[in-house]
């Protein structure tokens, strides 16, 4: 407000703004957040009007036609608004009018109630910008000495028309009531919930089962009309005393099929303690992913059992510790490929390899004692003693500077594959900046 | 036909100890197709190295890391009744009991998948179909020898070879013993 107030506006470059008002506070903007915050305050508005829409990335838009008499008028109703969302710690500008044009401009310049009939008059002494036209147009009529609406209201339509194009004379028909202009109100986002109540308490592990079955064919239906597919799923049983147990499972791909969900929630129902008898079932996909319709054939997919595989393992150890090697872009021997959630991930093929020989095996580095000569002839590693057939090397590679490793203080490392007469095949590194021997890996 | 002494039987389990036990695992890996199985406790230092590993091994490797003993079984059991997994490479930290053991055989039976135990020494199960005992040998500037001895087989011979295997493909060469052929790997069935 007070930023606008010294002639700021949207989507001004950040170098202009901060010419303007030097001690301009900025922060990134989470487009996503705000977006969900505002779908929030329409679901919430939805108490005042069937129809309720976003309205630019900012505001709402509500159609209350017929409505403002179940609050007691127009000013009871924006009063209750104002109140209800003050109590939240929301502060709204508001208005009421005949048209969505007029209420959008008196919204943004000042707010208030345009009694019906008086629509030409009360928005008359608004400025331009108000009208949903572009900051060209706004700027190209206040250079005109047009800054109001109701100057604008009283010139010759065509040659306004012709010098700022059709856009602009369907605004100022719209927000004058003169041409139509519907509030579209956006379906809900659908809610992947199914519930079931029963008519008697049941306590059995198969009953319980069976109950499930019929609620996962439901969600199943429900998820197939989106198109999606569950990720983590939610159970709730209420008991009869008024506990609610809930079970989480995951699954390793999105998924709708019943029988395999089904089977995923057979060990944990096992533990569960059903008390007097569970009278009521919730179960909620609370995060889903797109799952096009896909093309079966009569083999059983081998990606689906693997997945169906992952999936239980998942479940019971925890999905960090299904994992998937990964390349990654390093010359660091630790950094070299990654450890990552196979549920979460896909495979990649491995680039091609070039330059020296990577061990087989890689483990942190371990010390290597008693060692003799450069490269050395003779060492200890894992109490046993060990003479160097032949060794290769070394390659030298430098830390990433970049990076904090502490792994990595002791500077750069000199690797060397070092044969053994005893038959091991070893990776040795030297650190010259602070010398001393470790092992980290075995080659085949 | 020259038969292949290091075919391990599928649907069965099979062991393998000593220093080379990780190479054996992966020459084997790199004969099985299908997507591969690598058990491993959670607080297993070593891992395997995807920049070292042969030629299309890589991609197809899962490395599943549990907890406890217990875990451990559980995945392997439930990897071995897996349909397409190719093979399950299993590290027990502690010697499995009998019951243990015969449990994983017939849950690789029920899948017919072949599993590899990596085991210490001197720990082996007696329900297990073959049991190798892997050891890096020393050799030439070109070569990377490997001496795998079958020391356990309850369906045919035992053997020793010794094989140069440079762990980058599933090409390898046998290296017979000077003056003598290739011990007589004849097949039983």
């Amino acid at each position: 407000m007070t930023a606008e107030a010294q002639g700021l506006r949207r989507g001004m470059p950040l170098a202009d703004a901060r010419a303007i008002c030097p001690r301009l506070v900025t922060h990134p903007a989470d487009l996503q957040r705000e977006a969900a915050g505002l779908m929030a305050l329409r679901r919430f508005t939805l108490r005042y009007a069937p129809l309720v829409a976003k309205d630019g990335s900012d505001g709402l838009i509500a159609d209350i036609s017929g409505v403002p008499h179940l609050f007691g008028g127009e000013e009871a109703l924006r009063d209750d608004l104002h109140a209800r969302f003050a109590r939240a710690g929301i502060t709204i500008d508001t208005a009421i009018a005949g048209s969505r044009g007029a209420a959008f401009a008196l919204a943004r310049h000042g707010g208030g109630i345009i009694p019906g009939g008086a629509l030409q008059r009360g928005i008359a002494t608004l400025p331009v910008a108000g009208l949903r036209i572009g900051h060209e147009i706004a700027e190209g009529l206040t250079r005109l000495g047009l800054t109001r609406i109701g100057d604008l209201a009283c010139q010759p339509r065509a040659s306004l028309a012709r010098r700022f194009g059709p856009g602009l004379m369907m605004r100022l028909d719209q927000a004058l009531g003169e041409r139509s202009e519907p509030v579209a109100a956006e379906p809900e986002a659908p809610h992947f919930g199914v519930r079931m109540t029963l008519p008697e308490p049941i306590g059995l592990q198969a009953d319980v089962m069976a109950s499930l079955l019929r609620l996962l064919k439901q969600l199943g239906r429900k998820l197939a009309r989106h198109e999606m597919g569950a990720r983590r799923l939610r159970l709730e049983l209420m008991r009869v005393d008024r506990a609610t147990i809930r079970i989480e499972i995951g699954l390793a791909r999105p998924m709708r099929d019943p029988f395999r969900i089904a089977a995923l929630f057979t060990r944990k129902l096992e533990e569960v303690d059903a008390g007097f008898g569970i009278e009521a079932m919730r179960l909620h996909a609370h995060v889903t992913e797109n799952l096009p319709p896909e093309q079966i054939g009569n083999t059983p997919d081998q990606e689906d059992a693997l997945a169906d595989l992952f999936s239980r393992l998942g479940n019971r150890l925890g999905f960090q510790h299904v994992q998937r090697l990964l390349p990654a872009d390093s010359d660091i021997p630790e950094r070299s490929f990654t450890l990552s959630a196979a549920a979460y991930s896909r495979a990649e093929i491995r680039p091609p390899r070039y330059g020296p020989l990577r061990p087989l095996i890689i483990f942190p580095p371990e010390p290597v004692t008693a060692v003799s000569g450069h490269p050395p002839v003779r060492f200890r590693w894992r109490r046993r003693g060990y003479t160097t057939l032949r060794a290769t090397g070394p390659e030298r590679i430098a830390p990433e500077w970049w990076f904090d490793d502490p792994a990595w203080r002791s500077g750069i490392r000199d690797y060397w594959r070092i044969e053994t007469r005893q038959g091991p095949r070893l990776w040795l590194f030297h650190t010259p900046q602070a010398p001393a021997w470790a092992m980290q890996g075995e080659f085949a | 036909m020259l038969h292949d002494p290091f075919h391990l039987a599928p649907a069965r389990m099979h062991e393998a100890e000593g220093q080379g036990r990780h190479a054996f695992a992966l020459f084997q890996a790199v004969r099985h197709d299908g997507p591969l199985i690598w058990i491993t406790p959670a607080r297993a230092l070593h891992s395997p190295m995807l920049p070292g590993l042969p030629e299309g091994v890589g991609e197809r490797l899962h490395l599943i890391r549990p907890e406890n003993e217990t875990d451990l079984l559980w995945s392997t059991e439930e990897a071995l009744r897996s349909q397409p997994v190719g093979l399950v490479i299993a590290e027990p930290e502690i010697p499995m009991s009998l019951t243990v053991a015969r449990r994983l055989q017939l849950a690789a039976e029920a899948g017919q998948t072949p599993g590899l135990m990596l085991i210490r020494e001197g720990a082996g199960s007696n329900a297990t179909e073959t049991r190798w005992h892997c050891d890096p040998v020393a050799g030439g500037a070109d070569s990377t020898l490997h001496r795998w001895s079958l020391k356990k087989n309850k369906k045919g011979t035992f053997g020793e070879w010794i094989l140069h295997w440079h762990g980058e493909t599933a090409a390898f060469d046998l290296v017979s013993k000077t003056g003598k052929r290739s011990p007589p790997a004849t097949s039983t069935r």
